[in-house]
């Protein structure tokens, strides 16, 4: 009764091909944007530092996957990898240049991200599947070791960890949780925003036909070399500037540990629960992966139950897991589903005909 | 000359190690067309169980003999991943069956996050050593040939000779036995297999069990060498290369990918090292395994991948 599309006549292409083409999504989602805009940042800062910053971070990061993974049907296991490179570039761009601004910075280290990706994306021409995500594989632990082993990118640190300190955007810093949130929270929704309309345009077609089956693609006219690569391109352009954030705003201080194998699977399993091919699904499953441990740390607590430290790691570990086949059993294609399931059944109720 | 045949040895007998590990991914992946991310986490299960019941067996029972214990505790650990297989097959997979690849290699995952967890909390997270009385001193083969010898572990040899008993065990077993001819025509036709009567459901939890019983060999050997502890779960990574570098579906491909890959990398480490700042052995398994796969997409032994439309 509420939330329906009755009444609401297209008399414009715009208006008929325009995102939210329902009146209430559009009052909801702006609604949540300036929820998000305005009242968030006066949350506590406990709460801006340890769960919505990393959760924004971690969603653009899953946003880009899933434009590799859920858009293009290109599996990736190197996505910490390009984290990685977008995160050491725009350190290295934001040290050796004096007055670079930061969010150049942050561009040109996605661009080397991009770079990257593009690289490890070739083998993708000719290699498919379980086997190209095995190979990229290639790509997480080379880089790894390279930002370990080469002085070159950690600008000769001693210690092997970076830093960086007295961040601004345009003469304004960005020190507070709140001011960190806000700049994340800028970006992630510009970068949304540009994936969606990507996907929604002439090249998010060709990635969709070419993971649906690649030979057919070919057959109608899409180039596979150009489909493949400028999905790696955009993908890890956006986690390399999803990387640079984790880097510059999240932790402020980093070592290769903080892209590991294990950020890849985190990255890929935020996919595979949000839902494969759906921009909302990064958000919905960078919101679970990264809710769920602090909810699992806190459940004891609540029955008045204290375990040791190792124990409630080591049970954390196999809820997780546990919980992740639960979900690919009940739900495989993920969250985002759920939602439009949801919605689907909203639009009937309360009167089912 | 030695030094050289040295580290080719050496690169055998790891690469003979890797092999061990890769043929747990090949026989999953043949029977059911599952990845199976989960061999590492099982070996690492497998080797926990193992380390743990030989020690509290011989306590529960109280007796001392060692080749007692580590009989049992190789009997009782081969009954819990038996037990792992069965529920793997129950809880997991017969649930997902025709889903997509990818969700299946996600579940593997799953089942690796509860593996590591399980394990872990069941039997402790310290370093434990399982110690089936593998003699630890080097021998010194060719003296006369070369000034020096080669200098070769006795525990290499072992596990080695072992991993060949193992992989002709499987390989009899694949070609000889009417079960092996199930597991054939399950892993060449789903459906085909079922519809001459092969139960779908017990294979599967066989072809888990016979991985089980790889990663527990594996992970004795491993863990009798590097000490029972979570890394072991990582070194199970490096088969990933191997797997691929074979073909997915081959079980001689997995034993020769493992032995390019084990000496690749040992003398890549000790030639190509010094060039590139030492500690390349982590990523130029890998790296070899993507140059090799843009020349041949289905690996050394794989079946030719064709399109259709």
């Amino acid at each position: 009764m509420l939330y329906r599309e009755n009444g609401q006549f297209k008399s414009s292409y715009r208006a008929d091909q325009q995102i939210f083409p329902i009146l209430q999504d559009r009052v909801a989602i702006l609604a949540l944007l300036v929820f998000a805009f305005v009242a968030m940042p006066f949350a506590s800062e406990y709460w801006l530092r340890a769960i919505v910053t990393p959760f924004l971070i971690l969603s653009l990061a899953a946003l880009g996957l899933n434009i590799l993974v859920g858009y293009c049907g290109q599996i990736s296991l190197g996505t910490g990898a390009f984290m990685a490179v977008g995160a050491y570039a725009a350190y290295n761009f934001h040290v050796r240049i004096d007055g670079m601004p930061l969010l150049a910075s942050l561009l040109l280290g996605g661009l080397c991200a991009t770079a990257v990706g593009v690289l490890f994306g070739i083998p993708s021409l000719r290699i498919k599947g379980l086997y190209l995500a095995v190979a990229t594989l290639a790509a997480q632990f080379f880089t790894d070791w390279a930002f370990l082993r080469i002085p070159f990118f950690t600008n000769n640190s001693t210690s092997g960890s970076v830093s960086v300190a007295g961040l601004q955007v345009f003469g304004l810093p960005v020190e507070t949780p709140a001011q960190k949130y806000l700049l994340c929270l800028t970006l992630v929704v510009v970068f949304a925003l540009l994936a969606k309309n990507l996907t929604r345009s002439a090249i998010g077609r060709e990635w969709m036909a070419m993971r649906d089956m690649d030979v057919a693609a070919a057959v109608i006219g899409i180039r596979p070399v150009y489909a493949k690569l400028t999905a790696f391109a955009v993908s890890s352009f956006i986690v390399g500037v999803a990387g640079a954030l984790w880097g510059f705003i999240h932790l402020g201080a980093w070592e290769p540990a903080a892209f590991s194998i294990d950020r890849s699977f985190q990255l890929l399993f935020m996919v595979i629960i949000g839902g494969l091919g759906s921009i909302m699904g990064s958000f919905f499953g960078a919101a679970f992966i990264v809710l769920l441990p602090i909810f699992l740390n806190q459940m004891p607590g609540w029955f008045g139950l204290s375990i040791s430290t190792a124990l409630a790691s080591h049970l954390e570990f196999m809820i997780f897991g546990a919980l992740i086949v639960f979900f690919l059993i009940v739900e495989p294609h993920g969250l985002a589903r759920l939602w439009s399931t949801f919605k689907e059944k909203l639009r009937l109720w309360p009167f089912p005909h | 000359m030695g030094f050289f045949l040295e580290t080719l040895l050496g690169g055998l007998m790891v690469g003979m190690l890797y092999s061990l590990i890769a043929l747990g991914f090949v026989l999953i992946y043949k029977a059911s067309g599952v990845f199976n991310f989960a061999q590492g986490a099982m070996v690492l299960f497998a080797a926990l169980a193992m380390a743990r019941f030989s020690e509290w067996i011989p306590h529960w029972l109280g007796f001392e003999s060692l080749l007692l214990a580590n009989l049992l505790a190789f009997i009782a650990a081969m009954a819990v991943m038996v037990l792992v297989a069965w529920l793997i097959e129950r809880l997991a997979l017969s649930k997902l069956v025709n889903q997509e690849h990818i969700t299946l290699l996600m579940a593997t995952l799953g089942i690796t996050y509860f593996l590591d967890g399980l394990g872990q909390t069941l039997f402790g997270n310290d370093i434990y050593k399982i110690d089936v009385g593998m003699p630890k001193d080097p021998v010194i083969l060719l003296e006369s040939t070369f000034e020096g010898g080669v200098l070769v572990s006795k525990e290499d040899m072992i596990a080695a000779l072992v991993a060949a008993a193992l992989v002709l065990v499987l390989s009899l077993f694949f070609q000889k036995t009417s079960t092996g001819r199930a597991l054939r025509a399950v892993a060449d036709d789903h459906q085909a297999a079922q519809s001459i009567g092969i139960p779908l459901n017990r294979i599967w939890v066989i072809v888990w069990s016979v991985a089980g019983f790889a990663a527990l060999v594996a992970g004795i050997i491993w863990g009798s060498k590097l000490g029972v502890q979570f890394s072991l779960s990582l070194v199970a990574l490096k088969a990933l290369p191997v797997v691929i570098l074979g073909g997915l579906t081959s079980v001689p491909g997995a034993i020769i990918g493992g032995l390019l890959i084990g000496v690749g990398e040992k003398l890549s480490e000790i030639y190509l090292g010094p060039l590139l700042g030492g500690g390349i052995e982590i990523w130029f398994a890998y790296v070899l395994a993507l140059v090799f796969l843009l020349v041949r997409p289905q690996g050394l032994f794989g079946e030719k991948i064709i399109d259709r439309v």
